[in-house]
């Protein structure tokens, strides 16, 4: 990022640089939505807030890079280990919520004590240090025009858009989709007609841990890797999923995007330390004049 | 007791002079620092329920204020620590100002956002006031003491005290007692004449001073302040999980929980042993929320809470019954409430005149609920006029309609569940009409208790009542405010025919104290027995009104609840 324009004071930034500013955000904005897509379904199905998919995401993107740079296992094959396994910590999750009688707010603050811990964890086994992992994708590069576009932006935008609009399709034309749409609506009223509530619970919880391990390739195909991240893709992330409705999988997408390009162009016109201030505003903006939504 | 507290204070104070090694001085000014960051954030999170995840970020903020006043434009460096808690607080009003009047998702949306304002602050001081290499700096501190750490140690020493006493101060005021209100239920509450948005406000802005004053004493102690080490979410979260540990229920719980963890944190400083304590951190944090909610404070209290003896109240002449007032007191034209297309009412016309029981009857669903809601300002009415003794009350916030003399009783009843019965009792007469003191106010408790003959309940908690005593805490709670008007929403539904005599006595002995009631019940030879007229409610239409034998005979009421004869 940065480039040419990025001076301190306000700058009027090329045709170019515009562009370019606007692909990458909507590239970074696919994966905002990516991310958001497993939070939004676990906090507008289950009513829980799951801090740990962030630490998860991470943990997967570290595992692939483990796999690649010991065993030299292609990024997507090691989806065959991270996805089973994170779909039964999301499981896991869900059970000791259940078991315990997690309330709304205390999800939240469990997960955060467990974000820590996974934090701790990747910190102590892969150090503070920033990590990047090397992969034939990242060398794939096309120029379009004066536009550069590099394989890893299109997986990851690829990806965003399946799983998102792949969820949306199930939950809209399948049976299973309509039962968890009963099941968020009145999980009682819906137990009564014969949906299967508890275990739609851990399905749900399952995809959403599965949809982490997804997003870890892309963070580790395209992005560094270091435990402090983990926090800081919480508030732009967690924008995205508010700004974009809870519950419906093309929300955080679409408002990933806005927020995506919103900093792209932020960075072009005034300094990139700037950028994450951007979501925030715009969540605010939402807040103040469209409370009805929340 | 007092002598122990005296000797404990000038140990405190005489520290800085006695020459220990710098580490005793240095690990105290941590210790107290750690007091003052848990035990203000409880003053809004705490007692309110509203988790705040930005802590570190307020502190953050007075750490830069005096940084940068005293570091790069040479303030004297006392004067800038009134400066950082009022830059502290500004934001913080500023933040709540925004996020406190979203009504939905509340707790959850307030914890993300100032989860949220951490990297925001942290953005613009490395933006405006840092530049990116951090501030180093030097003040002079006055020379009271032999080393300038010390004069800081004193310093917290003095922001640690106030810090404690503002939150003791809080806790046993009307202020913290409607604090706790908004923690349990935030609707109710503000029905009962919590003034909630504005208490929530100050809290925060007390909490955010607090942090932000902590962290102008922090910026010298440390004396380079870089933005990655100040804003930190490790900071949020132990602070978080100290008043958690120590009970967040308390106003001294949060400063156990801080010394606790200061004093477990501080044996994992260096390496790999940090990331084994912040490993430590989460998983104490899980435990607790799991399994010990009340903290340790919270378990200590119970286990050596002496039974309190039922006292019985100081025998008090009843005061004279209010002269209720005649002619109409509730003014209701043309009411209009819709939700997402149904119309929940459609231009009710609705009187009440002083000093009667009024029946409001009607089918499930015709609107007698969202009636209640709308005159009490839990709902605000589309359209339409609602005058009460000749002031408009559409628009007006729900703890002012209570203030001017309107209460109301839940179908299902919602009492705080973790205030006990006596301060349950004791919250509306603090913000009703006259606002009482906590003293006065539980005085009229204890009348109202013996009213409802819930006496030896006083000290028992929600939870642990029947339904019957739960109806009744009810009616005390709504008694309590010594309304001018009151709704009884089905107070009689689910109780035993035995029970429900009861319950009319006690309705005509309300009435007795000059209040006026209007009367929601389906049981039907209540309504007969009990009022004075009534009124039916359809569809959210008003369609008679009258003497109950006569208008129960109405042709229009008949049909209304068994349909139309075809024969």
């Amino acid at each position: 990022m940065g480039g040419p324009g990025s001076e301190d004071r306000l700058t009027v930034p090329s045709a170019t640089l515009l562009g370019q500013s606007v692909l990458s955000g909507v590239f970074i904005g696919a994966l905002y939505g990516l991310l958001g897509l497993g939070l939004s379904l676990s906090w507008g199905m289950l009513r829980q807030v799951n801090l740990t998919h962030f630490a998860l995401a991470f943990l997967g993107g570290y595992l692939t890079f483990q796999l690649a740079a010991v065993a030299k296992v292609d990024p997507f094959v090691s989806l065959a280990v991270t996805v089973p396994l994170f779909f039964g910590l999301g499981v896991a999750l869900h059970g000791f919520f259940t078991r315990f009688k997690v309330t709304l707010l205390n999800t939240l603050l469990v997960t955060f004590g467990l974000t820590s811990i996974i934090e701790a964890g990747i910190q102590w086994y892969w150090t503070a240090d920033f990590q990047r992992m090397e992969s034939a994708y990242a060398q794939v590069r096309w120029k379009i025009g004066p536009l550069y576009l590099s394989l890893p932006d299109v997986i990851t935008l690829g990806l965003a858009l399946a799983l998102c609009f792949g969820t949306w399709a199930v939950l809209r034309f399948t049976d299973l989709g309509k039962a968890i749409r009963a099941m968020t609506e009145d999980a009682p009223i819906a137990a009564a007609f014969g949906v299967d509530e508890k275990r739609l619970g851990y399905l749900v919880s399952g995809v959403a841990g599965a949809f982490a391990a997804v997003a870890g390739v892309c963070l580790a195909l395209d992005h560094t890797l270091a435990p402090v991240q983990i926090y800081a893709w919480m508030g732009v992330v967690f924008a995205a999923v508010m700004m974009g409705g809870l519950g419906r999988p093309l929300g955080p997408l679409v408002a990933g995007i806005v927020i995506g390009v919103s900093e792209a162009l932020t960075m072009a016109v005034t300094a990139p330390t700037w950028a994450p201030l951007v979501s925030f505003s715009l969540l605010i903006a939402i807040l103040l004049f469209r409370p009805s939504r929340f | 007791m007092k002598a122990g507290l005296g000797i404990f204070a000038v140990a405190l104070l005489a520290l800085p002079y006695v020459g220990l090694p710098a580490f005793y001085e240095s690990f105290s000014y941590l210790l107290l620092s750690a007091i003052v960051l848990a035990t203000s954030w409880n003053i809004l999170s705490g007692y309110s329920g509203y988790f705040s995840f930005g802590h570190g970020a307020f502190f953050g903020v007075g750490v830069y204020t005096t940084a940068g006043l005293a570091g790069k434009l040479d303030w004297p460096f006392l004067w800038t620590l009134p400066l950082a808690a009022l830059a502290a607080a500004v934001l913080g009003v500023a933040l709540g100002a925004v996020v406190f009047r979203v009504r939905a998702l509340r707790g959850e949306l307030f914890a993300l956002l100032t989860l949220a304002i951490t990297f925001v602050l942290a953005t613009i001081a490395l933006n405006t006031v840092d530049g990116g290499p951090g501030i180093q700096f030097m003040v002079d501190t006055p020379k009271l003491t032999p080393t300038a750490s010390g004069f800081l140690y004193l310093l917290m020493l003095a922001a640690a005290a106030l810090t404690l006493w503002i939150a003791y101060a809080i806790y046993h005021s009307r202020f913290g007692t409607g604090l706790l209100a908004i923690h349990d239920d935030e609707d109710v509450a503000e029905v009962m004449g919590v003034p909630t948005y504005r208490f929530k406000l100050a809290a925060f802005a007390i909490s955010c001073a607090l942090a932000g004053l902590a962290g102008g004493i922090h910026a010298v102690f440390v004396s380079y302040v870089t933005v990655a080490e100040t804003f930190s979410i490790a900071l949020a979260v132990n602070v978080v999980l100290m008043a958690a540990l120590g009970g967040t229920r308390h106003w001294l719980g949060p400063a156990v929980g801080a010394v606790a963890i200061t004093v477990l944190l501080y044996a994992f400083t260096s390496g790999q042993a940090a990331v084994l304590g912040r490993a430590l951190t989460g998983l104490i944090l899980i435990v607790v929320i799991v399994a010990m909610p009340e903290g340790i404070l919270g378990q200590l209290l119970k286990r050596f809470r002496k039974k309190e003896p039922v006292r019985k109240p100081p025998v008090e002449s009843a005061r004279p019954a209010m002269k209720a007032k005649t002619g109409t007191i509730l003014e209701v034209r043309g009411a209009s409430k819709a939700f997402k297309g149904v119309q929940a009412l459609a231009g009710v016309d609705l009187d009440v005149r002083g000093g009667e029981i009024l029946g409001l009857v009607g089918p499930n669903g015709s609107g007698k609920s969202t009636l209640i809601n709308v005159v009490s300002g839990h709902y605000t009415a589309d359209s339409g006029s609602i005058r009460f003794e000749g002031a408009e009350l559409i628009g007006v916030a729900a703890h002012r309609i209570a203030r001017a003399g309107i209460a109301r009783t839940y179908q299902i009843p919602r009492p705080f569940p973790q205030l006990t019965v006596l301060q349950n009792i004791a919250l509306p007469p603090m913000f009703g009409q006259v606002a009482m003191d906590r003293a006065a106010a539980e005085r009229e408790a204890w009348r109202w208790l013996e009213f409802t003959g819930l006496e030896a309940k006083a000290h028992r908690f929600p939870p642990d009542l029947n339904l019957h005593e739960r109806k009744f805490l009810e009616l005390a709670r709504a008694l309590a405010s010594r309304p001018k008007l009151l709704f009884l929403d089905e107070v009689l539904s689910g109780l035993t025919p035995v029970e429900m005599d009861g319950a009319l006595r006690l309705i005509r002995a309300i009435r007795e104290q000059g209040a006026t009631i209007v009367f929601v019940e389906h049981v039907m030879r209540a309504v007969m027995e009990l009022t004075d007229r009534i009124v039916v409610l359809t569809y959210g239409k008003a369609i008679a009104a009258g003497q109950p034998a006569e208008v129960m005979r109405h042709p229009d009421v008949v049909s209304a609840y068994l349909g139309t004869a075809h024969v």
